[in-house]
């Protein structure tokens, strides 16, 4: 074992110690919450850069907890696409808890919510590091009762219709997981995810691996919010405080959801040509009907939250298409939308923070009171509707000509046509949120405070010079890593198993 | 082949309990039944008929023993779904507080 092995466990520890330091002094030290929480996720943020640099350096890491060995003790392991989904949730996450500093201000306990969302990102960062089916679940229930609590939060009518909905679904969703992982056990005898790969190539693909991959489907399909289980999120997410919605669209989907589906399928059960194209027939209609539903709300948050299963449906579609410039076209656009969507939700934030409603019929000309929320929501929806430079534009780009070049002509203009969909709608947020005359009864509103300003320009600087990531130097030791992980499937096994040694 | 076949029509009540029931309190007694039947399963796939305890001593030859890592995964899947549930309750006592029913068809006022 590496010593530079140690970090690992890290990502599960820190956020969890944080949690509970939180909840036993948050209630009396009055401004712990803030400090522990921005500082927690800080040191998380600086960690996972961090573990890039070892994942160049050394390969694939891995960890035995309790110097118990795989495949008998819990192994997890750092391999290119852990470090960068790390990046991804960390990243966001301290964004999000710099904004949360002024945006919480309102709510009564603090110190709940930061413990919450400490726990949450401790269950995402453990999902995504694990490499262990059991704990992998564990993590997996950690974050999403974390998720239910959070949408909960404000204990007001619709918060708490929408986390019952949520609640239920996503135990729901838990449930067949855990039954899966139930039947792989009796299939292979054994847990951890490397081994079990190497058991399962052993054995072939039979029956009952059909039924565990579509319980998977059904169960991951749910977190991600992908379309035929997608009623939850509408609700969940725009009913959520700001600094949640943004956590829950822009992260916790993406980590539950999508990582989880490209671990198991990718690396674990390995790829058939029949499951990729039920995801990228579902990546498509996920697509097609987020956009459509989203173009027709006037509820800001709700709006953004449609635009969330559309733009989920094109990751799931440049992942399903299996090429290597389908799967980093899909990686990149997973990483570029966890950064605009967060920045559209904390966006939305803002404007309900100041002038007391998410109606988009209700404001207009906001830009001219609030300079810089208007500029940043500027930035972030020609982001998200693909306008060149930004970074947007270059992912979803990848995608097309991945599928053009894949000679699925359908599903590219299906892909094409739903960006020209997701730059109208977001043309229509401009429009009446931002842009043109001021209404009525807003011209008294200030602009919002510092804390939530710098996490909101940091984001759409990100927006802005993310595109770089692309450039062959600086994608060779970050995107390609991580889809060669899941382009080299059932290997996987072996370069853990290698790394164990 | 009797028990599993058992374990999964109970895995059908819960489902039914929950998509068809109306009543919040009888939708968590339906995801708890669903849990129940898949805690069930996993002991039953670690379960061997006759079977001793994995205990190694010297005198007896362990022959027919019973898995004991699916009883030890299926203590912490209760204990998750003991959360999950006071989570749910606790949710359905504050709906009740503020919709004064526990109906879900008039518990809607989110389009979904």
């Amino acid at each position: 074992m590496n010593i530079a092995s140690n970090i690992i466990p890290l990502f599960v520890v820190i956020p969890l110690a944080g949690a509970f330091l939180i909840s036993f002094f948050g209630r009396s030290i009055k401004r712990l919450p803030d400090a522990m929480g921005v500082s927690v996720t800080l040191i998380l943020c600086g960690l996972s850069l961090l573990s890039v640099r070892l994942h160049n350096i050394y390969g694939v890491l891995t960890y035995s907890v309790g110097a118990w060995r795989p495949p008998i003790g819990i192994g997890m392991v750092l391999d290119g696409l852990t470090s960068f989904m790390l990046v991804t949730v960390n990243l966001v996450a301290f964004c999000i808890t710099v904004y949360s500093v002024n945006y919480m201000e309102k709510f009564t306990a603090k110190w709940k919510f930061y413990t919450l969302f400490l726990l949450m990102v401790g269950g995402m960062n453990g999902v995504i590091i694990t490499g262990d089916m059991f704990n992998f679940f564990v993590f997996l229930e950690i974050a999403s009762v974390a998720s239910y609590a959070l949408v909960a939060f404000g204990t007001e009518r619709h918060e708490l219709e929408a986390a019952f909905k949520y609640a239920i679904m996503g135990t729901i969703g838990s449930l067949f997981i855990l039954l899966g992982i139930a039947f792989l056990y009796g299939y292979t005898s054994t847990l951890n995810m490397a081994d079990m790969g190497v058991v399962l190539s052993q054995k072939g693909i039979d029956g009952l691996i059909i039924m565990v991959s579509i319980m998977f489907l059904m169960g991951f399909g749910l977190k991600a919010a992908l379309v035929p289980f997608h009623a939850w999120l509408p609700d969940a997410h725009p009913s959520a405080p700001a600094p949640i919605s943004a956590m829950l669209s822009g992260v916790l989907i993406k980590s539950l959801g999508i990582y989880a589906l490209c671990r198991i399928f990718y690396n674990v059960i390995g790829i058939n040509p029949t499951i990729s194209s039920i995801l990228l027939f579902l990546g498509t209609l996920s697509m097609v009907v987020g956009g459509l539903l989203a173009i027709g709300q006037w509820d800001f948050k709700r709006l953004l939250a449609y635009s969330s299963i559309s733009q989920i449906g094109y990751i799931i579609l440049g992942i399903g298409l299996g090429t290597p410039l389908g799967i980093l076209g899909g990686l990149f656009h997973l990483f570029n939308h966890s950064i605009f969507k967060s920045l559209l939700f904390l966006n939305s934030g803002a404007v309900e923070y100041a002038t007391g409603t998410r109606d988009l019929r209700k404001m207009g000309g906001l830009a001219q009171k609030m300079p810089l929320t208007g500029t940043t929501g500027f930035i972030g929806s020609m982001s998200i509707a693909g306008i060149p430079p930004l970074n947007g534009f270059w992912s979803k780009l990848l995608i097309i000509i991945a599928a053009v070049q894949a000679e699925r002509y359908i599903y590219a203009s299906w892909a094409v046509l739903v960006s020209i969909l997701t730059l109208a709608m977001y043309t229509k947020v401009m429009k009446y949120a931002f842009l043109g005359s001021l209404s009525e009864g807003l011209s008294r509103i200030k602009e919002i405070p510092i804390f939530m300003k710098l996490s909101m320009a940091t984001l759409a600087f990100m927006c802005i010079v993310m595109g770089v990531l692309l450039i062959p130097g600086i994608s060779d030791f970050f995107l390609q890593r991580a889809s060669e992980v899941i382009l080299e499937g059932t290997e996987y096994a072996a370069s853990v198993l290698r790394a164990i040694r | 082949m009797m028990v599993y076949l058992l374990c999964i029509i109970l895995f059908c009540c819960g489902l039914y309990c929950v998509l068809r029931k109306r009543n919040i309190i009888k939708i968590i007694i339906g995801v708890i039944i669903l849990e129940y039947a898949v805690n069930l399963f996993f002991i039953l796939t670690g379960y061997r008929m006759e079977g001793r305890a994995p205990i190694f001593s010297s005198e007896a030859e362990i022959l027919n023993m019973v898995d004991p890592l699916p009883q030890a995964l299926v203590l912490t899947a209760i204990v998750i779904g003991l959360a999950t549930t006071a989570l749910l309750v606790a949710i359905a006592i504050r709906i009740y507080e503020k919709y004064g029913t526990f109906d879900i068809t008039e518990i809607r006022e989110l389009k979904g």
